[in-house]
């Protein structure tokens, strides 16, 4: 397998393959609690991309050094270091942050980052590190976004970004519902039955018929 | 408003009207992973309420007595809570195994667990670092014994849901559900229903 780890299949890997929303089912959280604004999807994208590109590439760099007994906390301690550096920034944006609020902390202990870290970076090169949290980082962000844009624009019937209205259905008699929590839940069983669909299509001679 | 029914309304309020997976989302992954069966719910809650309480209660002392005082609390806190929270998970795993050996077979493999479990990172992060308490129309002072009561309603609350959902979940399995929604989107659409439920209480207080 090692052979045909290209750098691009790295990085693609992250957006259907082993999406890490849909196909490994970590970091729901958050995904679930922030979708109902296409804005804060948006840098809470950002903000993941950067810190498991980021802590990806210290640990597998600094992999050789970790003693095996200690490494879980090692990586806690990585990742809460450029978790703060997130929240320290964010801070400067007071609107952007009180939306995400105690989401900014929880990454720290956001299983994408803990499970890339301990199932892939620790055993990997610097730069298959790097493409793995960017193509990670990418295929959790899409998902965000496919998510908010469907909750807020059937939601509230115009998706609004930095205070100016991008799109608008030019009604406001929509079903609140997706905006609400209950919305949230029915958006992700959705997509999730959408990739069922699309994995039983992919290989049709092994299902029943 | 008196103190005793203040703390009450504390309480009530962290664990069904702003319950921590139905209305805010915090920690959905041991949600949909242990559910599965209502005997591995059961254990996991106990854990749960048990680490959530004696880590927020070691942060509150962490927060107030190391962090604040040395005037670090705002570029450590990160750092400092998960630190605590992952040490006393070790700790509780090596008592309970020396002490109790029934209650190791009961809780043990859920304790490892905990430590990535982000409720007990939000709980103690919201009752103890001003600046993240939830919306609550409660008054809130950020004293030793309202974290700990607090975070005692944010823990009842996720048991409390776990074990109905178990035992939704368990029905389920029996039930004639569509193809591509069996597994993962049926128990999200359940989950939905349920949050539905929960919105009622959302009145309250002016949440």
């Amino acid at each position: 397998m090692d052979k045909d780890r290209t750098m691009f299949g790295e990085f693609i890997k992250g957006f259907v393959r082993v999406n890490p929303l849909l196909v490994l089912m970590v970091g729901l959280c958050s995904a679930l609690a922030i979708s109902t604004k296409v804005e804060s999807c948006i840098f809470m994208g950002l903000a993941v991309i950067f810190v498991l590109s980021c802590s990806n590439v210290i640990i597998a760099s600094i992999r050789k050094f970790i003693p095996d007994q200690i490494r879980i906390p090692i990586y806690i301690v990585v990742i809460a270091s450029f978790v703060t550096i997130v929240d320290l920034t964010l801070k400067t944006m007071p609107a952007v942050y009180e939306r995400l609020g105690v989401w900014i902390p929880l990454i720290v202990v956001n299983c994408i980052i803990l499970a890339r870290a301990e199932g892939y970076a620790s055993g990997a090169t610097v730069p298959h590190a790097l493409m793995d949290g960017l193509g990670i980082g990418l295929g959790y962000t899409c998902v965000l976004l496919i998510m908010s844009v469907f909750r807020e624009l059937l939601g509230t019937g115009e998706i609004e970004m930095f205070n100016t209205t991008i799109i608008s259905l030019g009604t406001k008699k929509m079903p609140v519902i997706l905006i609400l929590f209950p919305g949230a839940f029915i958006t992700y069983a959705l997509l999730s039955a959408l990739l069922q669909w699309y994995q039983d299509r992919r290989k049709p001679k092994e299902g029943e018929g | 408003m008196n103190e005793a029914w203040r703390f009450f309304l504390l309480f009530f309020g962290a664990a069904v009207v702003a319950n921590i997976l139905l209305i805010r989302f915090i920690a959905l992954c041991p949600f949909f992973g242990v559910s599965n069966s209502l005997d591995t719910s059961l254990g996991m809650s106990i854990s749960v309420i048990f680490v959530m309480v004696m880590a927020t209660s070691v942060s509150w002392i962490a927060w107030n007595y190391v962090l604040q005082p040395l005037g670090v609390g705002e570029f450590l806190y990160i750092p400092a809570f998960i630190l605590v929270i992952a040490s006393l998970v070790q700790f509780v795993e090596m008592v309970i195994k020396k002490t109790s050996p029934p209650l190791y077979r009961a809780m043990g493999i859920y304790l490892p667990l905990i430590t990535t479990n982000c409720a007990v990172l939000a709980a103690a992060t919201e009752s103890v670092k001003p600046g993240f308490f939830t919306k609550l129309n409660i008054p809130y002072n950020y004293g030793f014994v309202e974290s700990v009561i607090y975070t005692l309603g944010v823990a009842v609350g996720f048991s409390l849901v776990l074990i109905i959902f178990a035992a939704l979940r368990e029905r389920l399995e029996l039930a004639p559900i569509p193809k591509f929604f069996r597994g993962v989107p049926i128990a999200f659409i359940t989950a939905a229903l349920f949050s539905l439920a929960f919105m009622g209480f959302a009145g309250m207080f002016n949440l």
